[in-house]
C-alpha cells in the first residue's frame, strides 16, 4: 500500500493557498458531465453535497434515515470553534492550529490542521449567511464561550443545540440544490458495498430499506461522509443507527484504515443505569465552563452531595490542573474521573460517577442566568434522571463519544482508493489522538464546504469520466455479494438476537479496550472476538424477510461488520504500545499517571491494509513531521 | 413495572390492527423506546416479528422517533419526544395504546413507521437562504439584535418530527411550515427571498395533502420543542402580504 500524503511544503500559512492554485480545475461547462455520490447527510455530507451541486456537479446523496436532517451531527450540543478573535483575547489561526495539534497529542498532520484552522473563519461567515441563529451579545455581535483545551473564548454556539442549527443550515443548502435539480436524495437507503474497478472507485451498491431492493449506482467519484464507529462499543453517545459498514466495506476494497484505536471517551455523560439501556446521553462539555467537578475526599462516602461540606470535597481537576481547571481536554478529564472511581470515591448507586456541580454558578448567575446558557441541557438531564440539576449536582461519567481514527486520506481527502474520498468523522485526518471540544463541527463543515469541493475537481480533471456502468461485472459481483450476505443472515435461523451479540461485543471492548488498555486486556479481547464471530454466524436469529422494511436485518448486517472491525481496532491498540491522547496504555504512563508518548517509535499514523478473509491485516505507517509545533509532554497544569 | 400494550401492526398494502402484548418486568428508568426494545427482543426470541418503529439519536433532537401514545403525540408528557419519555411516567399495570402518526400526507410504511418526506418537500420549496459556499461576508458585518436572534432560535429549534401534524384534527403542517418561515423572516439575511419563500412553501404544503389550520391549538400542545402557534399567525401574514405584493 502506497501512502503518499501529498502534503505541500513551504511556509505553513501559504501551503493551502499555493496548493489550491496548483490543483487542476474542471471548467464550468464540463462540471455538469460529472456525477458524484455522497454517502451520508451529516455536516460533512450535506455541506459537500450542497457545495458540489452549486459548482455544477450532479450529486446523489444516500442516507439511512428518512430525511437528511436527521444525521447525528444534529446532536452536537456545545459549539463550533473558529479563530475569529472577536473577543480580542489573543486568538489567531496559528493559536487554533497549535491548540489542535497539541490537543491531539502530536499525532495529526500539521498541514491539515493548519488548513482547518485557516478555513474555520469562513465557516462562521457561511453559517451566519444561511440564517443560523448563533448566540449574540446585546450589541448584536456574535457571542463566544470557552471549551476544553483552550485558554481563549473561540467557540460559537446556538444555545445547547449548535449541531442542530449548523446541520439544518447545511440541510437547507442541500435542499435548495434539490430544488435546483442538482441533487437527488435517496432516503432510507443503506450502502452495502463500494465498487472498485481498474483501481478506481466506480460507485456503490445499496439496499433500499423499505423495499429491500439491492441496487447499483455508478458515478465518477464516491464521497464517504458516514461518520465514526463509536457504536462498536454498543453503548455510546452516537445515534442508534450510526455504523461502520460503509467505511469497513471501503477498507475491504482496499482503502487503508488509519488509527482505529483512537477513540474518544467523553468525560461528561449521564452514567449507565441498567442492562436494558440502549445508549448514553452526553452532557455538553460547555457545562464545564460553569460546573465544578468533584468527588468526596473519603472513600465510600454515601452522604447526599449537599450534605458533604466544602472541605470534604475533592475538586480534583482544579487542584491537579490549576491553569486549565475544569476545562482540561476530554481525555485528561475522563481518565481523572476513572481514577477517582477506581479509588472507590465514585458517586451514585453504581459508584461509577462524579459530580458536576452548578451550586456556585447558580449563586453567581441566578437560576435564570444558568438557564439562559444551558437550559435545554438541564431539561434533558432532568428528563432522564428525574433529578433537578439546579438544586442537586449532576452525576456524570465518561462514555464513548467520537472516533478520531478513520479512513486514511491524503491532503486531498482521498483514500488509498483513487476516486473514493472520506470527509468528516469518517476520515482520520485532523484530530490526532484526541479531538478538542467544538472541533468536530468545524472539521465536518471545513471538509464539506471548503476543502473537498476544490480537491475533488483535481481528481475529476485528471481522471475524466468513469467508463464503468452498472452492467459491468464488478457491479454485478458486488450486488451478488451484498445479496448473498443478506441471505446468509436470514438463513442462520439460530436463537440469539443481533442486539445480544452487539451488547456482548461492546462490553468486551469497553472492558478491555476502553479508557485503559494493556497488553493483557487487548490480547484477551483478541482471543474472544473470533468466538463471538463464530457464534454470530451460527446462532443468529433474524425474523422476517429481506424484501421489506426489516430493522432486525439492518442491525444484523451492521453488527456483523462491527465484529470484524473490532479486530482491527484492538490490533491497532495492541501495536501502539505508547499512550497518546485517548489511547491509554497502562504500561506507558508518567509518574503522575498522565499519558506517556513514545515519539521515537510512534510518531506516525498507523494504516491497516485488508489482506483477505482470514488473513492478518498489514500495518503500514505514515511518518509525521513537526516543523512548527514541537512535540512535548502535554501539560495542562 | 408491568404494562399491557395495544400496538398498531400493519404490513405494506394491508389493513392494520391493534395487537396486544404484555410488557412485564420493565424498569421504571427505561425510556419508552427502551421498553419497546425489550418487548422486541422477547418477540424475536419467540420467533415473532418485532414491532417496527423509527428512532435514532434517542436524545430528543433528531426528530426521527414519534408515535401516538394513549392518544397523545409523543405521549402525555409536555415538551418531550417519545425517546425522552420514561416509564416512571406511567402507572404500573396500565394499558398503553401505541399508534403511528395518522395523516394523509404521512402514509404508514410499516407498523409505527410513517413516510414524512412531505416535510422535506416543503423545505425544498423554499425553506432556505440561497448563499453560495464561500461567498458570505464577515459574520459580524451585520449586527443582529440579541432579541431577534433569540426569537429566531426559538422557532429554529423545530426538529421536524411531525407531532404537530399527528395531533392536528386537520393534519395540518402549519406549525412546522410557520416555524421555518418565521425564522427566516425575522433575520435580515432572509429578506431577499421573503416573498417568494412564503408563497412557495405554502403551495408545497398544500400540494403534499396537509389540511388547513382551524386554530385547535393541538399542535402547540404536542410540540416537543414547545413552538408557539403565534407563528401560524405570522405565516398567514407572510403569505397574504406576499400575495398582495406579487
Amino acid at each position: 500500500m502506497k501512502l503518499d500524503s501529498k502534503t505541500p511544503d513551504g511556509p505553513i500559512e501559504k501551503r493551502w493557498d499555493d496548493y489550491k492554485f496548483q490543483l487542476k480545475l474542471v471548467n464550468p461547462a464540463n462540471k455538469r458531465k460529472f456525477d458524484i455520490i455522497v454517502v451520508g447527510s451529516g455536516l460533512a455530507g450535506a455541506s459537500a453535497g450542497a457545495t458540489l451541486a452549486q459548482l455544477g456537479y450532479n450529486v446523489r446523496c444516500f442516507f439511512y434515515q428518512d430525511s437528511p436532517r436527521r444525521a447525528h451531527s444534529i446532536a452536537a450540543q456545545g459549539g463550533i470553534n473558529a479563530a475569529k478573535n472577536y473577543q480580542g483575547d489573543g486568538d489567531s489561526v496559528y493559536r487554533l492550529f497549535y491548540d489542535t495539534v497539541k490537543g491531539g497529542d502530536y499525532r495529526a498532520r500539521e498541514s491539515n490542521v493548519y488548513r482547518l484552522a485557516e478555513v474555520s473563519n469562513h465557516i462562521i461567515d457561511q453559517c451566519v449567511a444561511q440564517g443560523v441563529p448563533f448566540a449574540r451579545e446585546y450589541g448584536g455581535n456574535l457571542a463566544n464561550r470557552s471549551f476544553g483545551g483552550a485558554q481563549v473564548s473561540r467557540t460559537f454556539y446556538a444555545r445547547g443545540q449548535t449541531g442542530q442549527q449548523l446541520l439544518l443550515g447545511a440541510y437547507s443548502a442541500l435542499m435548495s440544490q434539490v430544488n435546483a435539480g442538482k441533487v437527488k436524495l435517496y432516503n432510507r437507503t443503506e450502502m452495502l458495498e463500494l465498487v472498485v474497478a481498474d483501481g478506481r472507485a466506480r460507485g456503490i451498491v445499496t439496499r433500499d430499506m423499505v423495499t429491500g431492493k439491492i441496487e447499483s449506482h455508478a458515478a465518477d467519484a464516491v464521497v464517504l461522509a458516514t461518520g465514526g464507529y463509536g457504536n462498536v462499543f454498543y453503548l455510546s453517545t452516537n445515534a442508534k443507527g450510526c455504523n461502520v459498514t460503509a467505511a469497513y466495506r471501503a477498507y475491504r476494497k482496499g482503502a487503508g484504515f488509519a488509527n482505529p484505536c483512537y477513540t474518544q471517551i467523553h468525560p461528561t455523560c449521564i452514567p449507565v443505569h441498567g442492562e436494558y439501556q440502549s445508549k448514553l446521553t452526553l452532557m455538553s462539555e460547555s457545562l464545564r465552563n460553569d460546573g465544578r467537578i468533584w468527588v468526596p475526599k473519603k472513600k465510600g462516602d454515601t452522604r447526599a452531595p449537599l450534605d458533604i461540606p466544602q472541605d470534604e470535597r475533592d475538586y480534583y481537576l482544579e487542584l491537579r490542573y490549576p491553569s486549565f481547571g475544569n476545562l482540561v481536554p476530554r481525555d485528561v478529564a475522563s481518565r481523572a474521573a476513572k481514577k477517582a472511581c477506581d479509588e472507590g470515591r465514585g458517586v451514585g448507586s453504581t459508584g461509577l460517577g462524579v459530580y458536576l456541580d452548578f451550586g456556585d454558578a447558580v449563586e453567581r448567575l441566578g437560576e435564570d442566568g444558568v438557564r439562559e446558557r444551558y437550559g435545554n441541557l438541564f431539561h434533558m438531564y432532568e428528563k432522564i434522571t428525574a433529578e433537578n440539576p439546579y438544586k442537586v449536582p449532576m452525576r456524570i461519567f465518561p462514555a464513548v463519544h467520537y472516533t478520531m481514527g478513520g479512513l486514511w486520506v491524503d491532503y486531498n481527502l482521498m483514500t488509498t482508493i483513487p476516486g473514493c474520498f472520506a470527509i468528516g468523522e469518517a476520515n482520520f485526518s485532523d484530530h490526532g489522538a484526541n479531538r478538542l471540544g467544538a472541533s468536530a463541527l468545524m472539521q465536518g463543515l471545513a471538509d464539506g464546504y471548503f476543502v473537498l469541493p476544490y480537491t475533488i475537481g483535481d481528481y475529476l480533471a485528471t481522471q475524466g469520466n468513469s467508463s464503468v456502468n452498472t452492467d459491468d461485472k464488478h457491479f454485478t459481483q458486488a450486488v451478488d455479494d451484498a445479496a448473498g450476505k443478506v441471505d446468509r443472515l436470514l438463513g442462520i435461523k439460530g436463537k440469539r438476537t443481533p442486539d445480544s451479540f452487539h451488547r456482548e461485543l461492546g462490553k468486551l471492548l469497553w472492558d478491555n479496550c476502553g479508557m485503559a488498555r494493556s497488553d493483557e486486556s487487548l490480547n484477551a479481547a483478541l482471543a474472544k472476538i473470533p468466538k463471538i464471530k463464530e457464534e454470530f454466524w451460527q446462532n443468529l436469529r433474524v425474523t422476517g424477510s429481506g424484501a421489506e422494511l426489516n430493522q432486525t436485518l439492518e442491525t444484523a448486517g451492521r453488527v456483523a461488520d462491527f465484529i470484524d472491525f473490532a479486530e482491527i481496532l484492538v490490533k491497532d491498540a495492541l501495536a501502539r504500545t505508547e499512550s497518546c491522547g485517548g489511547h491509554f496504555r497502562i504500561e506507558s504512563q508518567t509518574e503522575e499517571s498522565e499519558a506517556k508518548r513514545n515519539d521515537d517509535e510512534f510518531s506516525h499514523a498507523a494504516v491497516w491494509e485488508y489482506k483477505g478473509e482470514g488473513e492478518a491485516p498489514e500495518r503500514h505507517t505514515e511518518a509525521l513531521r513537526f516543523e512548527y509545533c514541537k512535540p512535548s509532554q502535554r501539560s495542562y497544569k | 413495572m408491568d404494562f399491557t400494550l395495544k400496538v398498531w401492526r400493519q404490513k405494506p398494502g394491508t389493513q392494520g390492527k391493534l395487537v396486544t402484548y404484555e410488557a412485564k418486568g420493565i424498569s421504571s428508568d427505561a425510556s419508552f423506546l427502551e421498553m419497546l426494545d425489550v418487548v422486541n427482543e422477547r418477540l424475536i426470541e419467540k420467533n415473532e416479528e418485532p414491532i417496527a418503529f423509527d428512532h435514532d439519536c434517542r436524545e430528543g433532537i433528531c426528530g426521527m422517533c414519534g408515535c401516538v401514545v394513549n392518544g397523545y403525540a409523543h405521549g402525555h408528557q409536555g415538551g418531550t419526544t417519545l425517546c425522552q419519555l420514561h416509564m416512571r411516567e406511567f402507572s404500573d399495570g396500565s394499558v398503553i395504546y401505541v399508534e403511528p402518526w395518522r395523516a394523509k400526507a404521512f402514509p404508514v410504511i410499516k407498523d409505527l413507521v410513517v413516510n414524512r418526506s412531505a416535510f422535506d418537500a416543503i423545505i425544498t420549496a423554499g425553506g432556505y437562504i440561497s448563499i453560495r459556499s464561500g461567498s458570505a461576508p464577515d459574520g459580524n458585518a451585520m449586527p443582529i439584535a440579541k432579541e431577534t436572534a433569540d426569537a429566531a432560535m426559538d422557532v429554529a429549534e423545530c426538529i421536524g418530527c411531525g407531532a404537530c401534524v399527528a395531533a392536528c384534527p386537520n393534519a395540518s403542517a402549519m406549525l412546522f411550515t410557520s416555524a421555518k418561515i418565521t425564522q427566516l423572516a425575522l433575520l435580515p439575511q432572509g429578506q431577499a427571498e421573503r416573498m417568494t419563500r412564503a408563497q412557495r412553501m405554502v403551495r408545497a404544503m398544500e400540494a403534499a395533502g396537509f389540511g388547513a389550520c382551524t386554530n385547535h391549538g393541538e399542535c402547540e400542545a404536542a410540540c416537543p420543542k414547545e413552538i408557539s402557534m403565534d407563528n401560524i399567525a405570522r405565516l398567514n401574514r407572510e403569505f397574504i402580504g406576499s400575495s398582495i405584493k406579487k
